[in-house]
């Protein structure tokens, strides 16, 4: 059955004088969905997001949340959202709880169900043992987890996290994905980034905007074939030549880069690997290394301005 | 309602800054000064008041000059203690928390407005009790006190929305404050271009003090209360529109 869309964004553009910072983006999001949004600095996530939370102004097209109009019915529409802005908008002089309290407010929660609303959010973020300390005293980690819980006190339909792991050390950047995971299982969430390996550890559906304009959007899922059909990266001690390698059975494609590793594309990743393995020992090539393709953002990036190389999966709009 | 709950925790924000305390009690230490030298001025001449046949009072000659005072104080002390509420926050973007929840841009202005409101109520509270303290030692002119105390917080509610709306201008505080006070002054100094006796139709209709001395001579007319609450009305929209501009032009 396919549910509603939450958020709607459609033809959407932003113009900062004659710069235009997101051209025609159009993407939806449904219930349950958490959505991985990529784009390298600059591309235009923040502005993106800050369109879509009302902070900033379409200069044409609309936003719809749940049904509401973000112009014409903007208190509605940001009753369905938890925002957490690449700075995390926390009042310095409060503690944890007193500045959770207040955001319960803004949300017209009262009574004992703000109590329990800020307990839930502390509890879920793991800020049990500052609740009672002043903000402005916390770690960039923790300060970055009240930021989250102000975004999700009032148990909103859609929370949106612009790069919540910038700047956090490895284990605070696990924590706080461990977080979002959690979240994608009772809220939606659209989490920008610029790291395709937190998009590929939390997300459901990924796209990735560049220069302003949307260049993917896609389910997590029907990227893998594409990114299986990136190249293994392999080193020999004493290199065959091409034409002996391409001769192989279940090898596709081979070059050899200036490097002197060979990019070798295997037809079909198990059994083509296998064979090489056997044919390096019986000719003694001396195989040293074998990578797996590493798709970074970068490479993805590559692809998708170089026309040809990448079959674009399901364009956006097509996911129900 | 919103507005009830940002007031509020406004006003806590700000008791806990330094720069309210600082205000606070420079501010008090200030008038508390002036207020002793009318008293000793108001003693000194005690003797040969009483030699007129309609002396003026004790309310008349220290606490409407101290009200005066007050008034020109507060001018050059407001614009610091609003210059951070729209400037600050948009400096560290902490602004979005309140742009993104459900309540209204004007619910929004309105918070800030009265949480400041808040901290010159303390402020006016201590102002006040310099005159009561006379209570019990001379005769007071309670009609009197009462229009000089109306005067002022009219007074000091326009200058606080005239501080909010140059603060939603910039995301510079210094900017802000400054501006305040260059509008604030002009505002007040507009009364100098009052003509000759009794040619009123001139740009001294639009001062502050214009309005305020009424008030100061104990004479609470409707024309000046109207003035200082379109004066803030005005303000406070403006800094509404200012608000919703932000999101088209920034």
């Amino acid at each position: 059955m396919p549910t509603a869309k939450l958020i709607e964004v459609e033809n959407v553009h932003r113009y900062f004088g004659a710069v235009a910072a997101v051209r025609d983006l159009s993407f939806s999001l449904h219930s349950g969905e958490v959505l991985g949004f990529l784009g390298p600095n600059g591309a235009g996530k923040s502005t993106t997001m800050r369109i879509i939370t009302g902070n900033l102004a379409a200069s044409a097209g609309s936003v719809t949340i749940g049904g509401y109009d973000l112009h014409r019915d903007p208190i509605a529409a940001r009753r369905l959202l938890g925002y957490l802005p690449d700075t995390p908008p926390l009042y310095h002089d409060c503690t944890v709880e007193e500045f959770l309290r207040y955001c319960g407010r803004l949300h017209a929660i009262n009574g004992s169900q703000l109590s329990a609303a800020v307990d839930r959010g502390i509890d879920r973020c793991g800020l049990g043992d500052v609740r009672s300390r002043l903000i402005a005293h916390l770690s960039k980690g923790y300060q970055q987890r009240v930021g989250i819980a102000q975004a999700i006190i009032h148990d909103p339909e859609l929370v949106i996290l612009d790069e919540p792991t910038v700047g956090l050390d490895p284990r605070q950047i696990e924590e706080i994905r461990q977080l979002i995971s959690e979240l994608g299982h009772s809220h939606s969430v659209i989490l920008s980034t610029h790291i395709l390996s937190e998009v590929q550890a939390v997300c459901s559906h990924v796209q990735i905007i560049n220069r302003g304009e949307l260049v993917l959007h896609s389910p997590l899922a029907e990227l893998d074939p594409v990114l299986a059909k990136q190249p293994h990266q392999v080193e020999f001690q004493t290199p065959p030549s091409i034409e002996q390698l391409r001769q192989l059975v279940g090898i596709n494609d081979v070059s050899v880069k200036e490097d002197g590793y060979f990019h070798i594309n295997f037809t079909e990743n198990t059994s083509g690997i296998d064979t090489l393995l056997a044919a390096s020992l019986e000719n003694g090539w001396g195989l040293r290394q074998l990578t797996a393709p590493q798709l970074s953002l970068e490479q993805l990036f590559m692809q998708l301005t170089d026309t040809s190389a990448l079959p674009t999966p399901a364009p956006a709009e097509e996911t129900t | 309602m919103t507005a009830a709950v940002i007031a509020r925790t406004e006003l806590r924000i700000l008791l806990r800054s330094p720069i309210a305390w600082a205000t606070l009690s420079s501010v008090c230490a200030l008038l508390a000064w002036l207020f002793l030298l009318q008293i000793d001025q108001y003693t000194l001449y005690q003797s040969q008041l009483l030699a007129l046949a309609n002396p003026p009072g004790v309310t008349e000659l220290v606490a409407a000059p101290l009200f005066g005072n007050a008034g020109l104080i507060l001018m050059m002390v407001l614009p610091l203690i609003t210059m951070r509420s729209f400037a600050e926050q948009e400096r560290n973007q902490t602004l979005t928390l309140l742009t993104t929840a459900p309540i209204s841009l004007t619910a929004i202005v309105v918070g800030k407005f009265f949480g400041i409101c808040g901290f010159l109520a303390l402020l006016l509270t201590l102002l006040l009790a310099m005159p009561l303290s006379l209570i019990g030692a001379a005769e007071l002119d309670f009609g009197l006190l009462a229009a000089n105390s109306l005067g002022v917080i009219l007074l000091v509610t326009s200058f606080t929305a005239i501080g909010l709306w140059a603060s939603s201008l910039t995301s510079h505080p210094g900017a802000a404050a400054m501006l305040t006070f260059g509008l604030l002054l002009i505002l007040w100094l507009l009364e100098s271009a009052r003509g000759e006796q009794g040619t009123t139709a001139s740009l001294a209709q639009f001062s502050t003090l214009f309005h305020y001395q009424g008030f100061l001579n104990g004479l609470v007319s409707s024309g000046d209360i109207a003035y200082f609450v379109i004066l803030t009305l005005l303000a406070l929209g403006l800094t509404v529109l200012r608000l919703h501009s932000k999101r088209y032009y920034t």
